[in-house]
């Protein structure tokens, strides 16, 4: 995620001038001198935009977002005067391209960076409020034995009740009146009609999801003595006698559970937590610090298996780039001689393994070098029952065959082309000088071929490093490291060990972690791509 | 990460987001307090389903839009995403109302906060008891059951006959007797390792996952260390590669049913979503309970399928109304059945379908079964069971690389 895509400047408004009829040597934007079909369309343009940032405002604003609020309105605002100014020619060019950054790149490490300050993941998903919420209606039971009774929703002056029938009697009460007898019930069924209340008819319930809301939390107690329990309904219909437990103190941040006595404290952490170490099933998202940064070095368990992980990280990232390159410039260099005979033909059959798919050609390789049923033992090692998939170094030798396969053909065309590319007065006096085939290579032919390629070897390098395709598809990064967690195996490359690490496949998701991980990955890339290119530079020099 | 997209869609929501204040539009119904359909017209149920299940969801919402006016949508999901994309939207409140999903998620689910508890009334009994215990966490109901699944012992007829095997040893010998390249093929999902299809022969030890509480529930004291999980990998060893090499981890998913579909091997242990598969070359299949490899009952995990009620779902009445009144019914309970033929969980159908032998023999798999742990700690089992036994099937030493497993599990349970 780290490789920087290039940002399409969709310019979606090109400022046109109109046609002016003496040619000027002023911007064509300070040549505006009235209105045009040109302003028009901006104008059109410009009202579209609007309205949709306009939504996207309304919209954050009811989110409660203030963030993307606040940079929705900024945007907005910058994209108006730019666009209707005659001054800022640049920005009017630059806007959309900046806007796209903004919210793809900028807006995107952002929240990864946030992310991994907090404890998001598995049991810590929600808000407090909500890990609140779960925890009451968790506590809330059903009474045992309690049968489900016919149900009416009624109203007193705008205060909603219930009424049920029990034994053949009409039983009405609210939230802080316990149910009391108000009439005999017609028929088996819910009461139509309570004496003293207006019924609330379901339909117009059902249409008004403030008052549903109102209903699914109304507890109307049964008795005066709240441990008796009280009614409440799921659907409207029926009620039954439910009692919670569960008691939340807003002021003291706990939770009490009545039935045996122990408090819960809301922790740092984001749990709830008794003093004898048992913790409430939801917790939320808390900011926890450096905790996830602190944990991928000090933790034992987690640190050794991400060390080795990224040790092959960078042998993978490394090996990727060089011998697909050498590979690649060799056969260029052979099929570039004119002594070979239909080069055309040969040079296109090389491309054919970039052609394919790099999840499928994965797939493929992953059946073939199965140890008993596979192809590549079957044919090349006699029968032999070579474990490429189990053992560990055989793992990353196949993996790194297969990854080699697949993009050497794309140095062998990057490298044809710089080699035809080369100046051939140079090497003619090179060979009239007496240099011989090797020295020429040397001398001439690398370098001259490094300059033009350094910069796609350094992103290459950037794109093996974080190349899951090939690892997931392969062999999903097996085989597992002996007592690691989260399944972190021998061909596991950084990126592959957080998606294992985030859960998002199954298992304990944790997204802090993965997320910290992320940042560590980013600045990783960042730093070896920045020093690579200065050491270009130094190649540029050299020519 | 996912949860990213939901800040940035907030810009591309608002279309949908007005587009919904302006078209919906609360029109007040005629009164009407019969207890009848109720009129729901307006109001929007999103349910999450997968592909399989869409068509029989389909003809309930149907019946249900037509009764009560109410418009459900239907968002086709792959399964697997369903859980992590439920547990991350539900908060967030982009979540649908109601989601299928399978009971294992359960403990994850209400750890996360993100299901309601649900009240089946008096439509409880006509349920299998074992689906609903399966969908309860601490005493509660989560979820509206529909069909269990198990894997079971598979046999090609024309080769060994359809007598069940009692034991591993009657099985090798009766599958070596009968000719067939291999006795016995089983699915280690490669080099992934494959605990869930192993786990009849595990319990056929004694050696259950998490240990079970007199009322059937599950405790998070791991059940697999000791003498008895000890045994276990000692057999698992003495079958795997080093040993007499029936169990090997070149064998994964589609290998292990081509091999059987092929009649290169004579039994397996496979689910119902494989019988096709199984079949598919003309091999004429019995299933059978497993049989016991360690002399104690083996017992599958029985999974149970059902929806679940989100616990921020707007529309919890209408929601609790569909469920309970239109996808508890026997009607639809057929549909859902017939759309996508699993074990039913309500009792009538799953007695009238039993009638089909290949069913049938998966029903008598899962009365020997023991429902999957549904606590949020089975998350943190899967990965380091699943490799210890891989690493043992390929020949390190059983007992210490057993224990090994089981230490680390216990620290990372906590």
């Amino acid at each position: 995620m780290s490789v920087p895509q290039g940002t399409i400047a969709a310019d979606t408004t090109p400022p046109k001038a109109p046609l002016s009829p003496a040619p000027s040597k002023e911007p064509h934007g300070r040549d505006w001198r009235g209105l045009g079909w040109g302003f028009l369309v901006k104008l059109a343009i410009m009202a579209v935009i609007n309205a949709f940032g306009l939504m996207g405002i309304v919209a954050a604003f009811r989110a409660e977002a203030w963030l993307i609020f606040a940079a929705a309105v900024l945007v907005l605002v910058a994209a108006d005067i730019i666009y209707f100014t005659k001054r800022a020619l640049p920005l009017k060019y630059l806007l959309p391209g900046l806007t796209f950054l903004l919210i793809f790149q900028v807006f995107i490490f952002g929240y990864t960076a946030y992310i991994a300050f907090t404890n998001y993941g598995a049991g810590h998903v929600g808000s407090q409020e909500q890990a609140v919420n779960a925890a009451l209606s968790q506590g809330e039971r059903r009474v045992e034995g309690s049968p489900s009774y016919p149900l009416t929703v009624i109203e007193q002056n705008g205060e909603l009740g219930f009424a049920i029938v029990e034994d053949g009697e009409i039983k009405a009460g609210t939230a802080d009146q316990p149910l009391q007898v108000v009439g005999d019930a017609s028929g088996s069924g819910a009461a139509t009609e309570v004496p003293g209340w207006n019924v609330v008819p379901r339909n117009t319930l059902i249409s008004d999801p403030a008052m549903q809301d109102a209903v699914v939390e109304l507890r109307v107690p049964i008795s005066d003595d709240p441990n008796d329990g009280s009614i409440r309904t799921r659907e409207g219909t029926t009620g039954a006698v439910y009692l919670s437990t569960m008691e939340w103190n807003p002021d003291a941040q706990t939770i009490t559970d009545t039935a045996t006595g122990t408090v819960y404290s809301a922790t740092a952490d984001g749990t709830f937590a008794a003093e004898d170490g048992t913790t409430l099933a939801t917790g939320w998202t808390a900011n926890v610090g450096f905790a996830n940064f602190v944990r991928l070095f000090t933790d034992p368990d987690l640190f050794e298996p991400l060390g080795l992980v990224t040790v092959w990280t960078f042998a993978w990232a490394i090996l990727s780039v060089l011998i697909p390159f050498a590979m690649g410039l060799v056969f260029a260099i052979i099929f570039n001689d004119e002594r070979v005979k239909g080069r055309k033909i040969l040079r296109t059959l090389f491309i054919l393994p970039y052609a394919f798919p790099a999840f499928m050609s994965a797939l493929l390789f992953r059946g073939m070098f199965n140890a008993e049923f596979g192809v590549i033992n079957e044919f090349f090692f006699g029968g032999a029952n070579i474990d490429w998939l189990g053992d560990p170094w055989l793992a990353r030798g196949a993996v790194l065959f297969v990854n080699v396969w697949l993009t050497y053909p794309y140095y062998f065309l990057v490298c044809t082309g710089a080699i035809q590319a080369l100046p051939a007065d140079a090497l003619e006096a090179a060979s009239i000088d007496g240099a011989g085939r090797f020295r020429q290579l040397r001398s001439i032919i690398l370098p001259l071929v490094l300059v033009a390629t350094a910069p796609l070897l350094i992103s290459s390098f950037a794109f093996s490093f974080n190349n899951f395709t090939i690892i997931y598809m392969f062999n999903n990064g097996g085989p597992a490291i002996p007592g690691a967690p989260y399944a972190l195996g021998s061909t596991d490359i950084l990126i592959s060990a957080i998606w294992d690490i985030s859960g998002v496949s199954g298992g304990k998701a944790d997204y802090g972690l993965a997320s910290a991980l992320s940042i560590l990955v980013f600045i990783v890339v960042g730093l070896i791509s920045a020093l690579a290119f200065r050491q270009t530079k130094k190649l540029e020099e050299y020519q | 990460m996912r949860k990213l997209g939901i800040g940035v869609a907030a810009l591309a929501a608002t279309t949908i987001l007005l587009a919904g204040c302006s078209g919906g539009g609360n029109t007040p119904a005629p009164d009407e307090t019969d207890a009848g359909p109720i009129d729901a017209s307006g109001v929007t149920l999103t349910i999450w389903t997968d592909a399989n299940r869409q068509p029989a969801i389909e003809a309930a919402a149907a019946t249900f839009e037509e009764e009560t006016g109410a418009t459900v949508e239907l968002v086709e999901k792959n399964f697997d995403d369903i859980r992590t994309d439920f547990t991350n939207q539900v908060p967030t409140g982009e979540g649908p109302d109601i989601t299928i999903g399978a009971h294992d998620w359960l403990g994850g689910l209400v750890e996360a906060g993100v299901v309601s508890t649900l009240d089946l009334g008096d439509v409880a009994g006509e349920f299998e008891q074992v689906a609903l215990d399966a969908f309860s966490y601490d005493g509660q109901l989560y979820a509206l059951p529909y069909s269990l699944e198990t894997i079971a012992l598979v046999q090609n007829t024309d080769l060994v006959g359809e007598d069940a095997p009692a034991t591993w040893d009657e099985m090798v010998a009766a599958g070596t007797a009968s000719g067939a390249e291999r006795p016995f093929v089983i699915n280690t999902a490669g080099q992934t390792g494959d605990a869930y299809t192993m786990y009849g022969f595990q319990t056929s030890f004694g050696a259950p996952v998490f240990v079970q509480d007199d009322s059937g529930s599950y405790t998070t004291e791991v059940g697999m260390g000791g003498e008895a999980g000890q045994a276990f990998a000692a057999w698992l060893g003495e079958k795997g590669e080093t040993g007499t090499g029936n169990i090997s981890t070149t064998v994964d998913y589609d290998t292990n049913n081509e091999l059987f579909a092929s009649g290169k091997a004579a039994y397996t242990i496979q689910g119902p979503w494989a019988i096709e598969a199984l079949t598919a070359q003309g091999a004429n299949v019995k299933v059978n309970p497993i049989p016991s490899a360690g002399g104690e009952t083996a017992s599958p995990f029985v999974g149970v399928q059902g929806f679940y009620l989100s616990a921020e779902s707007e529309n919890a009445l209408v929601a609790q109304e569909f469920l309970v009144n239109y996808l508890a019914t026997e009607d639809a309970q057929r549909a859902l059945y017939e759309a996508d033929p699993r074990i039913p969980a309500w009792s009538t159908i799953a007695e009238e379908v039993s009638a089909d032998p290949v069913i049938a023999g998966f029903v008598a798999s899962s009365q020997n079964g023991v429902p999957m742990p549904n606590i949020p700690q089975m998350g943190s089992v899967w990965d380091l069971w699943n490799a210890a036994q891989v690493q043992i099937i390929k020949g390190a030493d059983p007992v210490s690389t057993w224990d090994k497993m089981v230490a680390d599990l216990e620290a990372t349970i906590g």
